[in-house]
């Protein structure tokens, strides 16, 4: 066998102390992998998740809307119907999308297709495969938040230039729901368990002042709302879709970024504990 | 830090274990098992299955924490520096895990990319294994449609993708009809030649016997013997063993009768051995005694011997 310098490439890059055991800092090679594996997936699966919240739309924005009228944006100023609605689909669809990307595609690969036992017997550790996994998640995400604001843009949905920062805002969502939603998966064995997921999410987006304002419930309902994540998603980005900009939004985005970071961690530490025993 | 062998000392064992021992609750999977591994050595671990071999190879990986004991590679302790120390194994475990989702040439090429190797260096690389496995014309077909012992060469030269120093095999071919097992020792043994560190799990005793400088008989996580092949079998068993069957039936009974041949006699379900230098001599003495077996098969010693000296089980139950 020809030895034409492998070693030099096989020395790790700089990687902090403490994460040695658990990151190599080349999450490319999951990321190039997956992208690989794209090409054998379903096209048509992958294009449903696009055209669900066109579908929405125009059932409930455009035939419920026209029942409905204009209704008080963010920003108290009156808007369509369809365009209220509109930014809470965006969210719902970026939900979505992570979510079965981290949980059913994870559970999959976890269990039956035993990749991930493949990978960490390489140089990878649990958090290169981790962010991958969540990257390629992401990138999902990205295209389906593109191409429904781009929709909305055609429909003229869109109030103000600052709703194109939906479409990072969107992958932002997605982040979080992808870190939580594959933590959430490592502990699912059956497919009966993760039957559970889609329970939690149908109501999360029926009840996230999706389609009428949280301020038709009573106050403890509309707490435990709040402390939902699709919410604040919702609310960031109806915020962003006229330029309505207050302190609330801070709060949508720091509530973002600790389910990330929260996530992360679990995740994390969930594959160590599955694969690294 | 930079391994100990890249900054010009080259360690004396490659694999350094002493006192490991692996609980799962109140199981011992392995227990208190000490072993070095030199360079270039051909070293086995033979064993019925849930002996603690896989488990072994599990932690010399990195993929499973010790509960005591230390082991080191290459100088690395391998829980602190997984990620570093897996970069110069090669790994075929037990049950295949190809990436079924990519195609044959592809499974190469993207776990090399998990080790950081650069295309350049993969793409020939990759047909290079290609050709190792007998794999060239499946160059482009899918994972699924390969046959088992096609899928086990190509696990195996998916191990070889960035030239590892130590290539861990466990039950390297369990599963596989005899033609198949054969061409995957004859590369094994180029391996070997070619002076890769083997480390080997087995509980076929011709296939330790075959690739194995040095092994170890493993049993309920412990250590029995260590040795190689042919040391094994001379300190623990005689040069030849006289198979006599006599009906299922009768085994037991005529144990007995045969008192006296050979150095030892061991029962079994199905047969009795007796254990002697001269197997010809030993089937004289029983004919003199009148009895009659149904077969009989004078054979050399072989480390299912040991073993079941050792144990006394066979391995394979």
């Amino acid at each position: 066998m020809s030895s034409t310098g492998v070693q030099q490439h096989l020395e790790l890059k700089n990687v902090p102390q403490g994460l040695a055991s658990l990151y190599s800092g080349n999450v490319r090679a999951v990321i190039g992998r997956g992208l690989l594996a794209t090409r054998s997936s379903n096209w048509l699966v992958m294009m449903s998740g696009f055209f669900e919240p066109v579908l929405y739309l125009l059932s409930m924005g455009v035939g419920l809307g026209a029942l409905v009228g204009s209704v008080p944006g963010p920003d108290g100023q009156p808007i369509s119907y369809a365009a209220f609605i509109a930014p809470a689909l965006l969210a719902t669809s970026a939900m979505n999308g992570a979510v079965y990307d981290s949980t059913w595609n994870v559970f999959f690969k976890m269990n039956f297709a035993k990749l991930y036992q493949g990978m960490l017997y390489t140089s990878l550790g649990p958090l290169d495969v981790a962010l991958g996994e969540i990257f390629l998640a992401l990138l999902r995400g990205l295209m389906y938040a593109t191409g429904f604001t781009a929709v909305l843009g055609i429909m003229g949905l869109l109030g103000s230039p600052s709703a194109l920062l939906m479409v990072p805002a969107s992958v932002f969502i997605a982040f979080g729901f992808a870190s939580f939603g594959m933590g959430i998966t490592s502990f699912m064995k059956t497919f009966q368990q993760m039957d559970w997921i889609n329970f939690v999410m149908l109501p999360m987006f029926l009840f996230s002042a999706t389609f009428y304002p949280l301020t038709v419930y009573p106050e403890p309902i509309q707490w435990f709302i709040q402390a939902m994540p699709l919410w604040h998603g919702v609310e960031l980005l109806r915020e962003l879709s006229v330029g309505a900009y207050s302190p609330a939004m801070l709060g949508h985005i720091a509530y973002y970024v600790v389910m990330i970071v929260l996530g992360l961690v679990l995740t994390t530490t969930r594959l160590r504990k599955l694969f690294l025993r | 830090m930079p391994l100990d062998s890249l900054s010009g000392s080259t360690p004396e064992y490659v694999i350094s274990a002493s006192n490991l021992t692996k609980k799962y609750g109140d199981f011992t999977a392995v227990d208190d098992i000490s072993f070095d591994v030199p360079a270039g050595e051909s070293f086995g671990l033979l064993g019925p299955n849930g002996a603690g071999k896989s488990t072994t190879m599990r932690m010399i990986g990195g993929v499973s924490q010790r509960t005591s004991g230390t082991l080191s590679i290459m100088g690395l302790d391998p829980e602190q520096h997984g990620p570093q120390v897996r970069a110069h194994l090669g790994v075929v475990p037990q049950q295949d895990n190809l990436d079924e989702e990519l195609r044959v040439r592809d499974n190469l090429i993207v776990y090399g990319r998990y080790f950081g190797l650069p295309l350049s260096y993969l793409r020939p690389k990759a047909d290079e294994l290609l050709e190792f496995a007998q794999l060239t014309d499946k160059a482009g077909a899918k994972v699924d449609d390969l046959s088992g012992g096609m899928k086990r060469r190509l696990t195996i030269a998916r191990s070889l993708v960035n030239e590892p120093r130590i290539l861990l095999l466990d039950e390297p071919t369990t599963g596989l009809d005899p033609q198949a097992r054969h061409i995957l020792w004859d590369r094994l043994f180029r391996l070997k030649e070619a002076g890769t560190t083997l480390i080997l799990t087995t509980h076929y005793m011709d296939e330790a016997e075959q690739l194995c400088d040095r092994l170890v008989v493993v049993d309920k996580g412990r250590i029995m013997a260590e040795g190689s092949p042919a040391s094994l079998i001379r300190r623990y068993s005689t040069r030849e063993v006289l198979e006599l069957r006599f009906g299922s039936e009768r085994n037991t009974t005529v144990a007995a009768d045969l008192q006296g041949i050979g150095e030892r006699t061991e029962t079994l379900p199905d047969r009795v051995l007796i254990y002697a230098a001269d197997g010809e001599a030993a089937m004289e003495q029983v004919s003199l005694r009148g009895l009659r077996p149904i077969t009989s098969l004078i054979r050399r010693s072989s480390l299912e011997d040991v073993f079941l000296r050792l144990t006394g089980r066979s391995l394979i139950d």
